[in-house]
């Protein structure tokens, strides 16, 4: 039988952002739950850390996961939300089960996801995105020895090139798209905030010694059955690095499928929030990469703000809004640093696939003007990632806004679908 | 001492330490390749988060599962539809 959870206030999202809404949620008094569909809390850029020992943990993380287990908030674990049947609730799937979550106020930190963008070769095994060969590596794939180009562009590629040096992985190439004296001002204006000073110095020793290219990407990998090589180009010539993995990333996108289901408006790509951090829709909050994208130090204080606003403790919440200022100011630095560069619109060629799900070419798209157009026509972006892949993509190669979006949003078993007509098997739906 | 959990990857019998997921644990038996696309080309993991569905393979009989969400158990059986 599906089964029924009610909070107070329902959380969808176990990251940074969603934490530190429980946490701020949690002085309400309320009853808070709090669903992901990972199995432990910490999210994309604190994947693992639930897991370890206290004195092992990193610093953030360890307090917040610490301060969080003190409260009385709930965790659904490996839970997807991907239907909203009604006003004050949502559908999650389970391993096993269809579970109703209804709330009387709800906090959205969906997060993000890496923008990856089509190139030829770019569907062959051990292409990855650059932080999913570091969640892969981290939940157990072997990298000790392995050779490794990084690529793409933003602060995530030094991250995941120093985690995987640290794992004994051999990184011969990080390329960068942007140019270096754009990133020469952005590391000038770091100064203005030692703990990202730090940061950036403590990357800088755990990267000694590893060639770090400024604007540089790839234009194509080989390989049969498998990646081998990857070819680069600075614009004016090209050459090629083999390798066994590229880890290969342009920034990162909001995940605002579940706002703009539930018809909080969502404008240039991320969730209109107003200084309470709540979406165009009463009740529901958005905090953290969804509301655009600002790191792990912007997250926090969002989420905060948006837990301690859903339970009424408005002066707390505003107590913490210089340093949401502070934290969104270096997000928009950020964001002008590492600005994609038009040239990345040209790597597709007429035979590269964009749309992985359905095997859509560049060249089937180049027929059509929308991505409506596109959609009925080719099927791009229907199969079972959404478009969560190929949307972003083509919204940067042809500047076509995104679709309107349905339910389900994520494939899901059709008896989480039909109540009426009992049914043993698992097929998985793709909606239309 | 971590825990390690048996399972199968195609028919053969695998043990890896508790914690590790399907994605990865296909990574450590040498196969990069977790599904056919609809054209028959072979593809692998990519986005390591549940978003980008190329790591589905079936497990314990049920397609479609994500091996980047899902951990490993004991006696678990997992296919690939790659030859």
């Amino acid at each position: 039988m599906p089964l029924e959870r009610h909070a107070d206030i329902l959380i969808v999202g176990g990251g940074p952002a969603g934490i530190a809404a429980a946490w701020g949620a949690s002085r309400g008094g309320g009853s808070l739950l709090l669903v992901d569909e990972n199995p432990s809390l910490g999210g994309q850029i604190w994947r693992g850390e639930a897991s370890k020992d206290q004195g092992h943990r990193q610093r953030p993380a360890g307090a917040w996961l610490r301060k969080v287990a003190a409260t009385n908030l709930e965790f659904l674990a490996g839970a997807r939300v991907f239907a909203s049947p009604g006003p004050g609730a949502l559908w999650a799937e389970t391993a096993d089960d269809r579970v109703t979550l209804t709330y009387n106020r709800l906090i959205l930190t969906p997060g993000a996801r890496e923008r990856l963008l089509p190139f030829p070769g770019w569907t062959l095994p051990n292409v990855m995105a650059a932080g999913g060969l570091q969640a892969l590596v981290k939940s157990g794939l072997p990298i000790h020895g392995r050779s490794v180009v990084v690529a793409g562009s933003g602060p995530l590629l030094l991250a995941v090139a120093a985690y995987l040096r640290g794992q004994g992985a051999q990184v011969r190439l990080i390329a960068e798209q942007a140019p270096q004296t754009r990133l020469v001002g952005f590391g000038l204006g770091l100064i203005t905030s030692p703990a990202k000073l730090a940061q950036a110095m403590a990357l800088k020793k755990a990267l000694a010694g590893v060639p770090h290219r400024f604007g540089c990407w790839p234009v194509a990998a080989q390989g049969e059955g498998r990646l081998a090589s990857v070819t680069l180009s600075n614009g004016r010539t090209t050459w090629t690095e083999p390798c066994d993995y590229l880890a290969c990333g342009f920034g990162l996108v909001p995940n605002t499928e579940l706002p703009r289901l539930l018809g909080c408006e969502v404008t240039r790509g991320v969730a209109v929030v107003d200084e309470w951090q709540q979406t165009t829709t009463e009740g529901i909050y958005g905090a953290g990469e969804v509301t655009g994208i600002g790191g792990v130090e912007c997250s926090l204080v969002e989420g905060e703000i948006a837990g301690l606003a859903a339970s009424g403790k408005f002066d707390e919440a505003q107590r913490l809004f210089p340093a949401r200022d502070q934290a969104r100011a270096f997000a928009s630095r950020l964001e002008r640093a590492f600005a994609l560069r038009d040239e990345l619109r040209n790597l597709p060629q007429p035979a590269t696939i964009v749309c992985r799900c359905e095997d859509v070419t560049f060249a089937q798209l180049n027929l059509f003007h929308t991505s409506r157009e596109a959609k009925l026509q080719t099927r791009c972006g229907m199969g079972p990632c959404q478009g969560r892949i190929c949307v972003p993509a083509v919204a940067f190669l042809k500047q076509w806004p995104p679709d309107s979006i349905r339910p389900p949003i994520l494939p899901t078993r059709m008896e989480n679908l039909v109540e009426t007509i009992p049914t043993t098997t698992s097929v998985t739906s793709t909606p239309a | 001492m971590p825990e390690r959990v048996a399972l199968q990857i195609n028919g053969r019998t695998i043990e890896v330490a508790a914690g590790t997921t399907v994605a990865a644990a296909l990574a450590i038996m040498g196969i990069p390749v977790s599904r056919r696309s609809v054209t028959g080309e072979p593809r692998g993991p990519v986005c390591g988060m549940g978003v980008c569905f190329e790591c589905r393979v079936t497990i314990d009989g049920v397609p479609h599962r994500l091996g980047c969400l899902t951990h490993c158990t004991s006696g678990m059986e997992v296919r690939t539809d790659a030859p």
